[in-house]
This record gives structure tokens, C-alpha cells and sequence, in this order.
């Protein structure tokens, strides 16, 4: 008998699930103690997306930290820049214009619905209803397109700026939004008519991956997954940015926090976000489009390389009374065309001049005049054209090069403090808390990413329930592993 | 099984985050160093000592109510302020919508503090990372392991004395010199071009 049931013994199974998983979104590691089909104990293994994006922002200036939240979240990067430069401003202590505040609304919102097609696409194929990942990546592709329209990349956008956003929109764009927005709900539907009242989806998510709302705040947890247990908590209207405080929408929030009323809340929460594009086409101002900040903002680039741009053929003269000979402008050249000797006049050979400026904004004495449409003329020439008045517009667009140089060379100067901002990126809430100590790079770059908070959740969820139920669990917290180990 | 869109008010209401600082301040009066003020945020700079006691008033305080740990980090002032260390602690409350920004003194020779596991579940990835960029230790952490970084790591990177390249060559992880030295073995059989 004691043979048999040694033969027979059950035994704890240890089961490792990932890093290489196409059902954990990424390279997330999941140790499973099973017992027979049930889970016993889970552990999260993450970090191996690690790339110390907070360590490297305390290394870069403001506005260059900015592509690194692109690869934090990649599946909404859009809204990870908002997220970024709402925090940015808000320490800088300034303001975007209401057209460029509007226009982050609407990208922000067409970055939330791209984010949950894919969610629902990725959710719907785990649990096994592969159509709806065709029509979803359908309505994805589409918003990409409008991505490509208004900055010309479709993941990695980085289209909103410090003080405001990098383009201006076009009318051709809005029109082909507002179709988008047209179109949009009746796909929702088709979606819907998939899997809402599908048996075999309503068995794998009704009553699975149930937190309460108590539990859910204790964990941390923000954004859909929060609503869905029934905690109206949302960024966008308990601490409006942007323009959240100026187009209307409801918060759609749960009652059983399972894994079905996450998905209906991510469900509605589409056709909300839909709403706010469409006001926000309609209510958009006119107006500039990036705000005026001398020395927090990179200067306008229209009113500086309208007058100052290499084709522009400016020549320039070196003023042998001022310069000292210091060699400056000789290092910053790139086409060698300076020459001369040390604590001696410089001289520039004008057939080598590029027009590129370099010299003319690294020189401390202003020895350099700039002679307007002066290329190829001989040494003579220009020495006689440096004595008349140069025009103002040129004046004042070297002035804001110079500007401009000073901004990406020593970074913006930013007031002694710190502040924590957040915003309500699509996976919850994602917060910034930014230590500055007067340079123009951030002391401490802290990133409350939605995603790792979300993460340690799992091993609440997937405890007691089946080994199935831990994939439709990864699903339905909607984490991205590259904002989770950043 | 009842998901409905509803309407939230627009405007916060709550507690004035100068009266919480105030309030703390009358609590526990040994205990805060100093209140600072950033662009209408208040942070509140007390002694590690009693931070578990802070934590759980504001918590459960019928007028604070502060049951959402926004984030939990650390600073590392090396050279600039004495102690060396803040962890910080950005609290909210969900209902009074106003919150307040804890910063807790952790010296260098004895890098220890209370978790606050206790009263939020959700500070436990955070003061595991905490304790893997920063070697704060949290006394009364249930599972206090590296998160982000392998196990075996050294140093701890978010520490202003660690450079940002790295250990350098010679003291390079042995798991990612083992990966380098397998590579290498196997260039010989990689697809010609």
C-alpha cells in the first residue's frame, strides 16, 4: 500500500513561465508553484528591460530626457510625453498656449484608444478569441497613420515639446481625424458584438481576478484597473492639466472589480476618449503653438533660420580691432575656414565658409559681423559692406541662435525645488517627480510608471484560481514590461 | 456586472496642504525637521524614527484619509545635505483629493527605515526598488530582495557615486561577461553574409 500511494504521490509543481512568453506582453517572468491545475504561489520576476532611464535623465538635460519616456510605455508613447512635459512645465513654472494644449488633449486621447485596441486585441487573443485582433490592429493602424500625419513616426512620436508641441496640426489632419471619429463608435460595436455576450469569453472573465475597492487603492492600483473595483479615481479630473478641464466626459467605473468589468470600463472609456477628440477638433483656437519662455523654451525656429539659414549665403567678417585671438570660433568651425595665429586677429578663407554660424554664435567679443548675402565676395568687399548697419530682423534672429545655442549647451535655468506631477497615461496613472537643483539637468528623475505598480498585483489575483486564469490576470492589469522596469 | 460612465466634479476640494503640514507639526513635534513649499506643493521633512506613526495617522485620520501612496523613492544628496539620504513618500487622498509630500531623513552609516508594507500593500515593489538603487534597508518588509537588478549585482545605481557607464570592464556583472564569452564562442557558426 505505502508503495502505491509513493508511486501515486501528488507534488507541488514548479513551473517557470517566461522571460519568452507571447502571453506575458514582453519579458515578464512568472515562477508558478502549482498544485494539479491550481495556483498555489506566484513570483514576478521583472527587470529585464532595464535600461536606467531614471539614472540617465540625471545626466541629460530637460529636453533631451524627453525620447527616453517614449520607450517606457512604447504601445502610447504619446501619451508618455505629455505626461513628461506637463511635469517639465509645471516645475519650469510655464504655461503652453491653449492651441498646443488642446492639440496634446486630442493626441493624448488618440494615444488612449490606440492603447486599448491593443489591449483588447492582446487580451481577446490570450484568452483565445483571435478575430478580434485582426479588427482591432485595424482601427491601431489607422490612428498610427494619423500619428505619421501630424510628426512623421508612428510609435516612437515624441511630438509634444516643453512649452508646447512641435508642429502645428493641419486642417487636411483634422478633417481625417473627425471621419476617424465619425467611424469609430460602429467599430467599437463590432468588437463588441464579438465578445460581449460570447460564452466562452463571459466563462473566462466574469468573477476572475476579483480586488475589491478597499484592496485595489491599498495596492496602488490607478487607472482602469482601479475603476473597475469601483474607485471613480481619474487624473484628468481630480488634478485636470491640459485642457481636461474645458471638454466634458464621464468616468466610466465598475462594481465587481473582475476582470469583465475591467474590460467594459476600458470599453467605455474608448467611446469617452472618442467624445473628447471630437470637441477638441471642434473647440480648437487658433494661436501659437509653442509658448514664449526666453531661456526655459528653445527660441522659434521659423523666426531664426527664416533669416539665418546656410542657404540664406551670408558671409562673415572677422572685425581685426575686436577679436583677441582667443581660437574659439578656429575649434567650433567644422569646415576648417578659419586660421590664424594665437592672441592674433583671426582670419576666415571665405571660399572654404559653410555659413553655418558656428563661429558667429561661439565668439564671446563679438568680433564677427554678419554681412548679409555677402558669400563670395573677396576679403576687400565685405570689409567695406561690414561697415554699414546690418538689417534688425537678422540682429535679432543671430541673437535668438545664439539663444538657442546657450539652451542646448548648458540647458534651460531652472528654479531650486521639487514637485511630483502626475497625469493619467491609459494604463493609469503615470507621475514624474522631478528634483531640480538649479542646473539645467534634473538632480533625481523619479518615474512612477503605471505598469510596475500594477505588476506586483498578480500574485493577489492568480493565487486560488487556475493556471488559465493567470494569463487572462496578465491581461486584464494592461502591463507593458518597458514601462515596468524602465 | 454594472459598468456605468459617471460624472466627476471638476474641482478638487480638501484639506489645504499647509493645515496637513500644520497638523503633522502639532502631532508629532519632535519629529518634523522642516516644511518646504515648491509651486503649491508642501513637503513635509521629518526624522525616520516614528514614519510608520506618521504614515498610519494620515492614513486613517477621518480628515486626512490619505489611502493612495502615489510613490514612494529616495534621494541621494551625497555631499550636499547631511543625512544623506530622503526617502520620499507622495501621499493623496482619493475622497478629500489633497495630499502632501513626506520627506524622511535616512543617514548613511546606518541606511534603515520602517516599511510601511503595513499600512499600503502596494509600497512593497517600491522600497524593494528603493533598496536596489539605493541600499535603504526597510525594517519589516516582508520579501526585501533586488527587483530591477540581478541578485548577484554590485553597488547600488541610483547613488550619486555610481557612474553612469557603469562598473566598468573589469568589474563587469560575471553573468553578462559569461553571455559575451559565449557569443564569442559561437561566432563561428554564425550565417555568412
Amino acid at each position: 500500500m505505502d508503495q502505491v500511494e509513493k508511486i501515486l504521490e501528488t507534488r507541488e509543481l514548479n513551473v517557470n513561465m517566461g522571460p519568452q512568453h507571447p502571453a506575458t506582453h514582453g519579458v515578464l517572468r512568472l515562477v508558478l508553484d502549482l498544485d494539479g491545475e491550481v495556483v498555489v504561489n506566484v513570483t514576478p520576476y521583472i527587470g529585464y528591460l532595464h535600461r536606467g532611464i531614471e539614472k540617465l535623465g540625471e545626466s541629460l538635460s530637460y529636453f533631451q530626457a524627453l525620447p527616453l519616456t517614449d520607450r517606457m510605455d512604447y504601445v502610447s508613447a504619446m501619451s508618455n510625453n505629455i505626461g513628461y512635459v506637463v511635469a517639465v512645465e509645471k516645475l519650469f513654472g510655464i504655461e503652453a498656449p491653449e492651441r498646443a494644449k488642446f492639440i496634446r488633449t486630442m493626441v493624448g486621447e488618440m494615444s488612449r484608444i490606440s492603447n486599448h485596441l491593443l489591449w483588447l486585441a492582446t487580451h481577446a487573443l490570450d484568452i483565445g478569441a483571435m478575430t478580434v485582433f485582426l479588427y482591432c490592429f485595424r482601427e491601431r493602424e489607422w490612428i498610427l497613420e494619423l500619428f505619421e500625419k501630424i510628426c512623421g513616426a508612428r510609435l516612437t512620436v515624441t511630438y509634444p515639446r516643453i512649452g508646447g508641441v512641435r508642429n502645428d496640426v493641419s486642417q487636411e489632419f483634422l478633417d481625417s481625424l473627425y471621419k476617424f471619429t465619425e467611424e469609430f463608435p460602429s467599430r467599437i460595436l463590432e468588437y463588441e458584438t464579438l465578445i460581449d455576450q460570447n460564452r466562452i469569453w463571459l466563462k473566462r472573465t466574469v468573477g476572475i481576478g476579483v480586488i475589491s475597492a478597499e484592496e485595489a487603492v491599498s495596492w496602488g492600483l490607478t487607472g482602469p484597473t482601479l475603476r473597475g473595483s469601483g474607485v471613480p479615481y481619474d487624473v484628468r479630473k481630480h488634478a485636470p492639466y491640459d485642457a481636461y478641464d474645458r471638454v466634458e466626459f464621464d468616468v466610466p467605473v465598475g462594481s465587481e472589480g473582475d476582470t469583465y468589468d475591467r474590460y467594459r470600463c476600458r470599453m467605455l472609456e474608448m467611446r469617452q476618449s472618442n467624445n473628447i477628440i471630437r470637441q477638441c477638433i471642434e473647440k480648437l483656437p487658433a494661436g501659437p503653438i509653442m509658448a514664449e519662455a526666453p531661456k526655459l523654451v528653445l527660441p522659434p525656429k521659423d523666426k531664426m533660420m527664416a533669416v539665418t539659414h546656410p542657404d540664406q549665403k551670408h558671409a562673415f567678417f572677422i572685425d581685426e580691432k575686436v577679436c583677441k585671438g582667443c581660437g574659439m570660433c578656429l575649434r567650433a568651425c567644422p569646415a576648417k575656414a578659419i586660421f590664424g595665429e594665437k592672441k592674433k586677429p583671426h582670419k576666415i578663407k571665405q571660399e572654404f565658409c559653410l555659413g553655418c554660424m558656428n563661429c558667429y554664435v561661439t565668439c564671446k567679443f563679438k568680433a564677427l559681423k554678419i554681412i548679409p548675402g555677402g558669400r563670395g565676395l573677396g576679403d576687400e568687399q565685405l570689409a567695406e559692406l561690414a561697415k554699414q548697419p546690418i538689417p534688425e530682423e537678422i540682429t535679432k534672429a543671430t541673437e535668438l541662435l545664439a539663444e538657442h545655442f546657450a539652451y542646448v549647451k548648458r540647458g534651460p535655468r531652472v528654479p531650486e525645488g521639487d514637485l511630483y506631477v502626475a497625469t493619467e497615461v491609459p494604463k493609469g496613472e503615470l507621475g514624474f517627480y522631478f528634483v531640480s537643483d538649479g542646473s539645467g539637468k534634473p538632480y533625481r528623475m523619479r518615474v512612477r510608471a503605471p505598469s510596475f505598480v500594477h505588476a506586483q498585483v498578480l500574485p493577489r489575483l492568480c493565487i486560488g484560481h487556475l493556471v488559465a486564469d493567470v494569463i487572462a490576470n496578465i491581461g486584464t492589469i494592461d502591463i507593458v514590461l518597458g514601462e515596468c522596469d524602465r | 456586472m454594472a459598468v456605468v460612465a459617471r460624472r466627476i466634479s471638476l474641482y478638487p476640494a480638501g484639506i489645504d496642504p499647509k493645515e496637513i503640514a500644520e497638523k503633522i507639526k502639532e502631532r508629532f513635534p519632535e519629529e518634523v525637521v522642516e516644511v518646504t513649499e515648491f509651486r503649491d506643493q508642501i513637503s513635509v521633512i521629518v526624522k525616520r524614527g516614528k514614519i510608520l506613526h506618521i504614515c498610519r495617522y494620515l492614513h486613517d485620520d477621518p480628515y486626512m484619509l490619505m489611502d493612495h501612496l502615489q510613490d514612494l523613492s529616495a534621494v541621494d544628496w551625497r555631499g550636499k545635505k547631511d543625512p544623506r539620504f530622503e526617502v520620499i513618500y507622495n501621499l493623496y487622498s482619493i475622497r478629500f483629493r489633497h495630499k502632501i509630500r513626506l520627506k524622511a531623513q535616512v543617514p548613511e552609516d546606518n541606511p534603515r527605515i520602517s516599511s510601511v508594507v503595513p499600512i499600503w500593500a502596494g509600497a512593497n515593489w517600491h522600497e524593494r526598488e528603493c533598496f536596489d538603487m539605493f541600499g535603504i534597508t526597510f525594517t519589516g518588509h516582508p520579501d526585501l530582495r533586488r527587483i530591477l537588478l540581478p541578485e548577484d549585482w554590485e553597488g547600488h545605481p541610483l547613488r550619486k557615486d555610481y557612474p553612469v557607464e557603469g562598473p566598468g570592464p573589469e568589474k563587469e556583472w560575471h553573468g553578462f561577461v559569461e553571455v559575451l564569452s559565449k557569443a564569442k564562442e559561437l561566432k563561428p557558426f554564425e550565417w555568412e553574409e
